[in-house]
């Protein structure tokens, strides 16, 4: 057994750097390298592009990143574990396949397939055997949005990772595997693990929050004493170097930049959080409150203590719906009375909206660089002596005609609505069809995962 | 004394559906038991009045210096469905830090607690 297994986190989610993978595997030791690829929106856009071409329907990123680390893969052995799958695994592991088929080793790249997570064509059967998928939130059963469903799709935990990596795999592509398995799995395989060992399964889990979000833990986005950290340009990604009793130390490789210390590490642990005491995965059940974390040395953070309890006999659903159409618009109003002048262009433009007889669900303003982020907190100060605001109005409604009004009464607000106003250059506002999150819970026993090695 | 959080805390927030979560984290461990005693779920609770459509949750995690609030009805639906510019509750976390608690003046002057605003 290894003593000592480094986990390196390449990417944070789809549209995060695309030059950290390589960095990762070329900037000192690593074992495995974790790509983390999906949102909860992001599974019903890939879903739409499987509709219209089904050889898509995974994160084509992917396949670049594939691309810059393909030598490291095949030439010095290390292990690359995504989610790039999406709602289509096979085909993404077909489209690493044929970019390996030109590279000198491509023989030695061995894919394992996970699927078994999408449940789209399974809601009919699920519903009719008694699965009411209701929203986690209020309650509702899934019948009431029935037609509108877009994806659906189990979050899956380790074992088929694991069972991947012990058929010989190099390369694991799951679907929507939870971020947190990615980096728990190889720990399992390595440290041979067994599926109730909770306390370690639960530190495999937190090694996995703590780096699922790429540099968010290693200095990027990180408030404490954010002036001092060093070289964000050049920001090393983090490092899970993970022992076989469960500690890990999170790091980063010599000669980048950012910073991995207590308080970095400590901001991504309380990031997305709700009840610390139990952080529910398919796999364990994490205690957050038992973590302890102490500085081993520049850039590094030793963490241990951790302990878990028995998951649950449920998985997280996770389902996309069409929920209607959305439009933001944007002015800038100058100084002098800028303020005044964007409240008064607001009120314009809601008179006009009303005279139309446009249906919203609803209306919102915001004054970006006054009040946009922190609402009323910021006081009642009259903002006069501003140099500019930013007028953004955002309307929702079931009715695209009535969004589509909306987005061609801003413009014309330049000409013939208060003075000082211009930030028009990005053209009309873009009409959106509003895909919303329905979370929902269903027995483990129903979702199989399968493995395909190819 | 009256104190700013962003003189005593650091944060980081994000959201699940139509809830912020704001992570608090005690600048010094030392601070942390003032974290505890004063920035009690009511009050933030009252901080947010306004903003916030729901209920405020508090949670300890003392082995983090740190708490864990959970801003209900914060993000005007939440994830595609909200209009708002911070519609996934990023920088619920600074506008946490703007709140003002008053410590007794001993107890802040033997924890040495800056006092006053952020300039």
């Amino acid at each position: 057994m290894k003593e000592v297994v480094r986990v390196a986190s390449g990417q944070g989610f789809w549209g995060d750097s695309l030059d950290a993978p390589r960095q990762q595997v070329e900037g000192g030791p690593v074992d495995y390298l974790m790509l983390d690829y999906l949102a909860e929106v992001t599974m019903s856009i890939l879903q739409k592009q499987k509709e219209r071409d089904p050889n898509m329907g995974y994160a084509r990123d992917f396949i670049g990143a594939m691309e810059s680390v393909l030598p490291a893969v095949t030439e010095r052995g290390v292990r690359v574990i995504a989610n790039a799958g999406g709602v289509n695994p096979p085909a993404c592991a077909a489209a690493v396949r044929a970019l390996a088929a030109s590279s000198t080793r491509s023989e030695t790249l061995r894919i394992a397939v996970v699927t078994g997570d999408d449940l789209l064509g399974r809601i009919d059967e699920l519903i009719d055997s008694g699965h009411p998928l209701a929203n986690m939130d209020t309650g509702e059963p899934l019948s009431t949005i029935r037609d509108r469903v877009l994806s659906a799709n189990a979050y899956i935990g380790s074992t088929p990772i694991v069972e991947g990596l012990e058929r010989g795999a190099n390369v694991v592509i799951t679907g929507r595997s939870t971020d947190t398995a990615l980096t728990m799995a190889p720990l399992r395989y390595e440290f041979g693990w067994g599926p109730t060992e909770w306390n370690k399964l639960a530190a495999g889990i937190i090694a996995g929050h703590i780096i699922e979000c790429g540099a968010q833990c290693s200095g990027g986005n990180c408030l404490y004493d954010w002036r001092s950290i060093p070289d964000l340009a050049n920001v090393g990604y983090p490092i899970a170097e993970a022992k076989p009793d469960g500690s890990f130390v999170i790091t980063k490789h010599a000669g980048t930049g950012g910073r991995v210390s207590v308080q970095s590490v400590s901001e991504q642990l309380v990031y997305e959080m709700g009840d610390p005491h139990e952080y529910i995965t398919p796999d364990v059940v994490a205690d957050f409150t038992t973590i302890r974390l102490e500085q081993d040395g520049p850039d590094r953070v030793r963490v241990s203590g951790i302990e878990g309890r028995p998951a649950t006999d449920k998985l997280k659903v996770s389902i996309a719906y069409r929920a209607g159409f959305k439009a933001v618009g944007t002015l800038v109003y100058a100084w002098p009375e800028a303020m005044d002048k964007a409240r008064a262009a607001d009120a314009i433009l809601r008179e006009r909206l009303d005279r139309l007889g446009l249906k919203f669900d609803q209306v919102l303003t915001e004054y970006v660089g006054v009040s946009a982020t922190h609402g009323k907190l910021v006081g009642d100060g009259d903002h006069q002596e501003i140099p500019e605001v930013q007028l953004r109005v955002g309307v929702r409604g079931e009715n695209r005609r009535d969004i589509e009004r909306f987005t061609r009464e801003i413009a014309p607000l330049v000409l013939n609505g208060p003075p000082s106003v211009t930030g028009f250059a990005g053209g009309r506002p873009k009409v959106e069809e509003i895909v919303a999150y329905w979370p929902a819970l269903i027995d483990k026993r129903v979702v199989q995962t399968r493995v395909d090695i190819v | 004394m009256r104190a700013q959080l962003v003189n005593i805390a650091h944060a980081r927030s994000g959201d699940k559906g139509d809830t912020a979560n704001v992570g608090l984290i005690a600048l010094k461990p030392e601070w942390f038991p003032v974290l505890t005693r004063y920035v009690t779920q009511e009050a933030v609770a009252e901080h947010f009045r306004g903003v916030i459509d729901g209920p405020v949750e508090r949670f300890e995690l003392p082995n983090l210096n740190a708490l864990n609030f959970l801003l209900h009805g914060a993000l005007d639906g939440g994830g595609t469905l909200s209009l708002k510019t911070d519609a996934q509750g990023k920088v619920f976390s600074t506008a946490l830090l703007r709140m003002f608690i008053e410590i007794p003046d001993g107890e802040a002057a033997g924890l040495k607690i800056p006092h006053g605003a952020v300039e």
